[in-house]
């Protein structure tokens, strides 16, 4: 397989939130406007690209070192825990103005599924340091992708004429179903 | 157990690591905030409710540091919190007059009529999607307590099927007045002590039929009062708060009490006869001619009319009156 096709696989195809549904919290919390979306994703991106190629690192190192692979789960969290916190730091010190753009969105991705989800993915494909990058920065792209598209469906939903009943998350459950059903058609790319 | 031990050593040995690195970053990416920042942030009441429109009063301390909001923003902290952070900030500043939340409905369960038996959910605005929720009148309180449930403040509480917010508690945050399906609940001055508790618009005989308790819009109290401070608006009454000097008079023509007031702690003027100078200024204001004594002579009030609006104690150029 390719890297390209590595790349569109895992941006598109199998999105990790629209196909693989990972990540749904922030993809539900923090899609009610384009701009904070999109600082959402970019934040994500960063910390995925990073988190991914310490824990293939620390797989190959570590784990597979001394044989014990079944602790995965739990040394990848704690290094994700530990990579935000650090990343956090660094970013105050370094670029504060990126920190402020960041903002709330660097801690609560320690609570993002899809990094872990990711990390934990890319080692049972088995795949190498340059694949890995890769399906990382496709990853977090499609994340990125999926939930500017779906901010941008809820701005308009918002002065849309919506149901009672429906208004608020209901409707955004529904929209986030049909875009879901919408990103199967990805499926038939031939790659 | 070798392979135990394996486990707990590689990782307790990487949270370890982590553990060092992230304390050594701590102090390598250290950055200097300013103090200020963290002497408002504890000044303010670190409720978190956003009230003031901020996400939260960290973000609240940095912009009043920033001077991007004004150091009275915190609506829940009152006077005590202005005074503190301007100190802080070397700035003067007023909270304004403090102001608390009240549910403008009398109608309890003895007092409103009920159109239906609700045993649905205990939320009002669940209630409310039946029929406009069980109460017969259009306006009233449901008293399933869906304020009760967002206040952060423990202030209000439904007895017998009607809020009541404790005005000691309530920091005007405006919580239940956002929550409220039939948005009844306002933010009133702490010092009013005369007050409109209905918030029905429909006219006579409609309000009659369902609630004992209910504005039926008759202009009574609009009448009565002699500081122009009721209007009746679409059949219902209103007080301006500024104009209004708590003289009650209105709460007593009510013909539905639906004007709530404290008359029995109703004041008094009592001139002292010692400062009064009979300039007759007194006199001259009152509006129920309560005031009676010759010029250049001590002037006396008839207790049985004065209705403690204070008018006299504000114009008296001696300081000669007392309201008690």
């Amino acid at each position: 397989m390719g890297l390209f096709s590595i790349f569109i696989g895992a941006a598109l195809v199998n999105n990790y939130v629209l196909s693989r549904f990972l990540g749904i919290c922030p993809f539900l919390g923090v899609s009610t406007k384009v701009a904070t979306s999109l600082g959402m994703g970019i934040a994500v991106t960063f910390v995925m690209t990073l988190a991914s190629i310490i824990t293939h690192l620390v797989q190959v190192a570590v784990l597979e070192n001394f044989g014990i692979e079944y602790l995965q789960t739990i040394a990848f969290i704690l290094i994700i825990a530990a990579l935000v916190q650090f990343v956090e730091m660094f970013l105050k010190k370094s670029s504060p103005s990126l920190y402020e753009a960041l903002g709330v969105y660097l801690p609560l991705i320690t609570t993002n599924c899809a990094v872990l989800g990711l990390a934990i993915i890319n080692v049972t494909e088995g795949f190498g340091i340059i694949e890995t990058i890769v399906n990382s920065l496709g990853a977090a792209i499609g994340f990125t992708i999926a939930i500017v598209l779906f901010a941008g469906i809820r701005e308009r939903l918002e002065t849309a004429d919506v149901p009672e009943p429906l208004k608020g998350f209901p409707i955004a459950l529904i929209t986030a179903g049909l875009m879901s059903i919408a990103f199967l058609g990805f499926a038939g790319l031939a790659l | 157990m070798d392979s135990v031990l394996k486990a707990v050593a590689t990782l307790g040995g990487l949270g370890l690591g982590f553990g060092l690195i992230l304390a050594f970053a701590s102090k390598v990416f250290h950055v200097e905030i300013d103090p200020k920042i963290i002497d408002v942030r504890n000044a303010l009441p670190g409720a978190n409710c956003g009230a003031c429109g901020f996400p939260g009063c960290d973000a609240l301390a940095k912009a009043i540091v920033n001077g991007e909001a004004a150091i009275s923003a915190c609506p829940v902290g009152g006077e005590s919190t202005v005074v503190e952070i301007s100190k802080i900030m070397g700035i003067e500043g007023h909270a304004g007059p403090k102001r608390v939340a009240r549910v403008l409905c009398k109608g309890n369960y003895e007092r409103t009529n009920k159109k239906y038996e609700y045993h649905g959910i205990m939320d009002c605005k669940a209630s409310v999607m039946i029929q406009g929720g069980d109460k017969a009148c259009p306006f009233g309180c449901l008293g399933n307590g869906s304020c009760v449930a967002i206040c952060p403040f423990d202030a209000i509480h439904v007895v017998n099927g009607l809020a009541i917010v404790d005005e000691e508690k309530c920091t005007a945050c405006e919580k239940c007045i956002k929550e409220c399906p039939k948005g009844i609940i306002q933010l009133v001055p702490y010092q009013a002590n005369v007050v409109v508790d209905c918030s029905n618009h429909l006219f006579g005989k409609e309000v009659k039929k369902d609630c004992k308790v209910g504005c039926i819009g008759c202009k009574i109290c609009e009448k009565a009062c002699a500081f122009d401070a009721v209007h009746v608006v679409d059949s219902l009454a209103r007080i301006d708060y500024e104009k209004c000097t708590n003289c009650m008079v209105c709460a007593e023509k009510c013909p539905t009490k639906s004007i709530t007031a404290m008359i029995e702690d109703r004041k008094k003027a009592y001139i002292i006869s010692e400062k009064c100078i009979g300039c007759t200024i007194c006199a001259q204001n009152c509006p129920v001619d309560c005031i009676a004594g010759e010029k250049e002579k001590v002037h006396v009030v008839d207790d049985r009319k004065c209705i403690g609006c204070s008018v006299c104690y504000e114009k008296c150029p001696v300081d000669a009156i007392e309201m008690r």
